[in-house]
């Protein structure tokens, strides 16, 4: 058995509005840093996991994220992953 | 004729629903736990509002994979009976595939807790069969994410089956695609809104505009 720390990341689909990137966004400008664009406001999930493979762990940690971690009607998600 | 409100940890207004149900319309309710997998019994079940989770990682993501509500999807596909969820058990539904779209956070970014004028858009159903077509309803609002949001296919097929229930008249508080406030399945068994009915059953509350909606909930089943 390996072990991993896995990253999920989830963010709201390009084409959503988040209210949350925009507030952000606004006050990234008011800080200094005009030239922000495309602010979106996500969720990170880490946790670690034993899989006997990184391919299995992958295979496994995306059809958990695809059905519960994220929702694909209004979210994406990627998945990282890095050997202990 | 039995009836069922569930309620899950986090849950609110499931005692409003039961006193709705049970002491103004007359119905054998229960309260129902969520780790209940038996709902045979009952023509009814109402998923009520709340925070079930505490709406950690999103409303009703982790609530949807609670025992009650895989009970609830079986449910469904046999065609048992009735099915509701307000506001909290809106987002459930979505979440657990039994109703399309979903519920983001309000385009406001804030919680809301109002009252609200709601159109009438389809009477010809169990839940609206009460109200007149294009009738304007007052019932308040509570949540934080609520804002209806579906693909422009979802969004077609709910014009096209009439499964779009309510919408909201005037303002939009949330932000929702076409101000969609409630919808059902393609089934007409399933139903789905964000407003609160159960909160304004009473004069004491309001206009009372919510009884209408359960009592025709009622009437479905002992039709």
């Amino acid at each position: 058995m390996k072990e991993f720390v896995v990253r999920v990341l989830v963010e709201p689909k390009p084409e959503l509005l988040d209210p949350q990137g925009q507030a952000v966004e606004r006050a990234l400008k008011e800080l200094g840093l005009t030239t922000v664009s495309q602010t979106r406001v996500g969720k990170l999930i880490k946790f670690k996991l034993k899989a006997v493979s990184a391919q299995h762990a992958r295979e496994r940690v995306t059809e958990i994220a695809q059905k519960f971690l994220a929702n694909p009607v209004i979210e994406r998600y990627s998945v990282e992953l890095e050997e202990l | 004729m039995r009836a069922a409100v569930v309620v899950f940890p986090g849950s609110n207004c499931d005692l409003d629903t039961h006193y709705v149900l049970k002491d103004l319309l007359r119905i054998e309710t229960e309260l129902l736990w969520y780790r209940e997998t038996d709902l045979k019994d009952y023509d009814l079940i109402v998923l009520p509002g709340g925070f079930a989770y505490g709406d950690y990682l999103r409303a009703g993501a982790i609530a949807r994979f609670a025992p009650v509500v895989q009970a609830l999807v079986e449910y469904v596909e046999r065609g048992r009976g009735l099915v509701l969820g307000i506001c909290n058990g809106f987002q459930i539904l979505t979440e657990a595939g039994l109703l399309p779209g979903a519920l983001a956070p309000n385009l406001g970014r804030k919680f809301l807790c109002k009252t609200v004028k709601l159109r009438v858009e389809n009477a010809y159903t169990p839940l609206t069969r009460l109200c007149r077509e294009g009738e304007l309803i007052e019932l308040p609002i509570a949540h934080g994410e609520g804002r209806y949001v579906a693909p422009p296919e979802t969004l077609a097929k709910l014009k096209s089956n009439r499964q779009i229930l309510f919408t909201y008249h005037g303002e939009n508080p949330n932000g929702s695609l076409e101000s969609i406030a409630g919808i059902m399945d393609e089934t007409g068994t399933v139903f789905g809104m964000m407003p609160h009915p159960e909160r304004n059953c009473e004069r004491l509350l309001g206009t009372g505009d919510g009884l209408k909606l359960l009592q025709g909930m009622v009437e479905e089943v002992l039709a």
